[in-house]
């Protein structure tokens, strides 16, 4: 599904990205831990379109298509989806006009009709309930004054309504108190099917009691040093990332 | 291009010409009150780039064409109410029409306004209300301080008057659409007259319309009263071409406990000047400012606004934004007074552009003079471009750049949108200001509010 092949990104002449090589299959949960300043959220913002960063070298392919040659808004419509790491208040647009329009656009580029009214209505209620955010927050502009807490359940609010085919979570759990991270992991987990993939980007270990990952990557110093198994994420928590600084020279 | 000197004395040519035009059908207080306007006119001519309140609007390229004046009303050739018909059923206003600056001849009756309400024209409201017009009319414009409310005064004939007598709520807002419609190039002065008495309560709607592709200029003055405890609204729309120019001044004066928000809509005109001065004259005063600009291509628009707080524990709250593209170019001037022994007052302003292109120009200047020592004030302005984060937040969700350009520009004018309190009037030009933005409105005789011709 996604083939990314030695990608080099950096930002204002510096190297932040220095040849990752990472394969997502249909179906699976993929973890992406490492220190702070790793590159972790580079990338993610790299594969959904933001053009701060310049790719130097390698390619990414997402379904056979050349992602990186897309505009970030064909990149969603072609199923790609970044849960942000801070995501964005937008005063005056209104959570139901922005979600209506997006899934509009969405149905456009697949050829079907835009949604009525009411059928929109009904497929907002339907999501809102399945990642349990309160209605109040979908009746206000995009993000304004929501907690952290709500504006990662907004995230997967707006994940449930687009259904992509590949999640990108950038830093889900960061700023979550349990609660809202159970909504947000049982969000992710409902939501998952065959067909889709997930790639949750983590800098603890504590999402992943919720989200079982199929196989963890350790990202540090803009390469992935290290691909196992859950159990990887453990070891993680455990011993920290000096280790693996260490092993890698640093 | 004629120097100033020249345009003030074709005015002076004009006055002393058509004197006996002037004159007639006037009463004796406008007159009067036009003698000494014309005397101080000669002293302050059109203001130009000189004068320090005038320093970022050029009038002298808009007075500079050779404009027909019309001193005497012109019958209309077809029935003005036929061309202009509601067909928002939702958007139920008393509706009454102006052309060229004078009350239209034949507008409908008002029949569903509350007894004692009057909606004439102010040669009407002069010779028929003496009393409640002669206490108001020219005290709260002051002819002494600007060239163009001077040059209005002196040249006034008529306009609209509207009387809301003591406790009288009226539900429907008052719709005053003004028509410019000539077959000529075009200076029309339109004078208006507003008193709102004591716990009265009234909203209206003033709509500027060109009929025509006429160059026209408007230069037009309003005077408000409003009394004690009266609630009062004004929106103004102004939704000309680009040919023309519109000067508009507002004077309100509002007694104790009185609550006033205005709110002036600049969508299309050439020029656009807006002097809003609002003086907090009792204590308990609530004043609300608004203002929103849309200009693209080489329109210009200024808003030169005051707010002096004469009394103590008066509230005014100011905000203008404007959306600015192409080459288009503004000002913004926020004056705030607060005199020696209005104690308690809360005075807050703010205005904030977006800028769109390199081109687009925008000067802003928050200027507060505080002469008491326990108040609450603040300003702030803001320049700035499309924020970066929030468009990338949008395409990300799979909304094109365009679209999502859309958005974020209009949720940026809909805060002042927001602040209209007629929930119809709010959706309208809601819509309307989203076409706007879409640039689907690029012509002058596009039908602002409610009206379809």
């Amino acid at each position: 599904m996604l083939s990314i092949k030695n990608l080099h990104v950096s930002i204002e002449g510096k190297d932040i990205l220095k040849g990752i090589n990472l394969d997502v299959k249909p179906g699976e949960v993929h973890a992406i831990m490492g220190p702070n300043g790793a590159g972790k959220s580079t990338l993610a913002s790299v594969l959904a379109g933001r053009d701060l960063f310049n790719v130097t070298e390698g390619e990414v392919s997402f379904q056979g298509k050349d992602l990186l040659d897309m505009e970030p808004e064909d990149r969603a419509k072609e199923g790609i989806f970044l849960g942000f790491q801070y995501p964005i208040e937008i005063p005056g647009v209104s959570t139901v006009n922005f979600m209506k329009t997006a899934v509009n656009e969405h149905r456009k580029y697949k050829g079907l009709d835009p949604l009525s009214a009411s059928d929109f209505l009904k497929l907002m209620r339907e999501k809102k309930s399945l990642v349990e955010i309160d209605s109040k927050l979908t009746n206000r502009s995009v993000n304004e004054g929501f907690s952290g807490g709500e504006k990662k359940k907004n995230e997967i609010f707006q994940m449930a309504m687009l259904e992509p085919k590949l999640a990108v979570l950038d830093e889900t759990d960061s700023g979550l108190d349990i609660d809202a991270l159970r909504v947000v992991a049982n969000g992710v987990n409902k939501l998952k099917t065959r067909d889709n993939a997930t790639i949750v980007i983590t800098h603890y270990q504590r999402l992943l009691d919720y989200i079982v990952p199929d196989v963890v990557h350790v990202l540090y110093d803009g390469r992935i040093v290290k691909t196992a198994g859950k159990e990887l994420a453990l070891e993680l928590e455990e011993k920290g990332y000096d280790w693996i600084k260490e092993e890698n020279g640093k | 291009m004629a120097d100033i000197n020249t345009i003030n004395k074709d005015f002076a040519d004009l006055f002393n010409q058509g004197n006996e035009l002037l004159l007639e059908g006037s009463s004796d207080v406008m007159n009067k009150t036009r003698k000494n306007a014309f005397q101080d006119f000669a002293k302050l001519g059109v203001p130009t780039r000189a004068n320090e309140n005038y320093k970022y609007t050029n009038l002298i390229p808009a007075f500079d064409h050779p404009y027909n004046v019309n001193l005497r009303y012109q019958q209309v050739d077809v029935d003005l109410n036929e061309i202009f018909q509601c067909d928002v059923p939702e958007l139920d206003t008393n509706m009454v029409l102006l052309t060229n600056g004078w009350y239209y001849g034949n507008n409908k009756e008002l029949t569903e306004l509350p007894k004692g309400v009057i909606v004439c024209g102010v040669q009407e409201a002069a010779e028929k209300y003496p009393e409640i017009f002669n206490a108001h009319y020219g005290k709260y414009a002051k002819t002494d301080d600007d060239g163009l409310v001077a040059l209005n005064t002196a040249l006034a004939k008529d306009g609209f008057f509207i009387y809301v007598p003591k406790g009288v709520v009226i539900e429907k807002p008052i719709q005053v659409v003004n028509l410019l419609r000539s077959d000529r190039d075009l200076m029309a002065t339109q004078r208006n007259l507003i008193v709102v008495e004591e716990n009265a309560q009234a909203k209206i709607i003033v709509c500027d319309h060109t009929l025509t592709h006429h160059k026209y200029l408007t230069n037009s003055v309003t005077e408000v009263n409003v009394a004690r405890n009266a609630i009062f609204d004004l929106y103004t729309l102004q939704n000309q071409h680009l040919n023309s120019v519109i000067l508009n001044s507002t004077y309100i004066r509002q007694e104790s406990n009185s609550n006033v928000l205005s709110n002036t809509i600049s969508l299309y005109g050439g020029t656009i000047r807006n002097n809003h001065h609002v003086i907090l004259d009792e204590e308990h005063c609530e004043n609300n400012t608004f203002g929103m600009y849309l200009m693209d291509r080489d329109q210009h628009v200024d808003n030169f606004t005051s707010i002096d707080h004469a009394k103590p524990n008066c509230l005014s709250n100011e905000h203008f934004k404007g959306v600015m593209d192409d080459q288009a170019s503004g000002a913004f001037a926020g004056r705030i007074f607060v005199r020696r022994d209005a104690q308690q007052t809360q005075a807050y302003q703010s205005n904030n552009n977006l800028l769109l292109s390199n081109d687009a120009v925008i000067n802003t200047k928050p200027q507060l003079v505080i002469d008491a020592d326990d108040v609450k004030c603040s300003h702030g302005a803001t320049v700035g471009q499309m924020d970066e984060d929030a468009l990338f937040y949008l395409r990300a969700r799979g909304i094109d750049e365009k679209e999502a350009r859309q958005m974020l520009m209009f949720a940026f004018a809909h805060e002042i949108i927001d602040k209209i309190r007629v929930e119809p009037l709010k959706e309208r030009i809601d819509e309307l200001v989203d076409k706007r933005l879409r640039g689907e409105i690029s012509k002058c005789n596009t039908c602002a509010i409610a009206c379809n011709h």
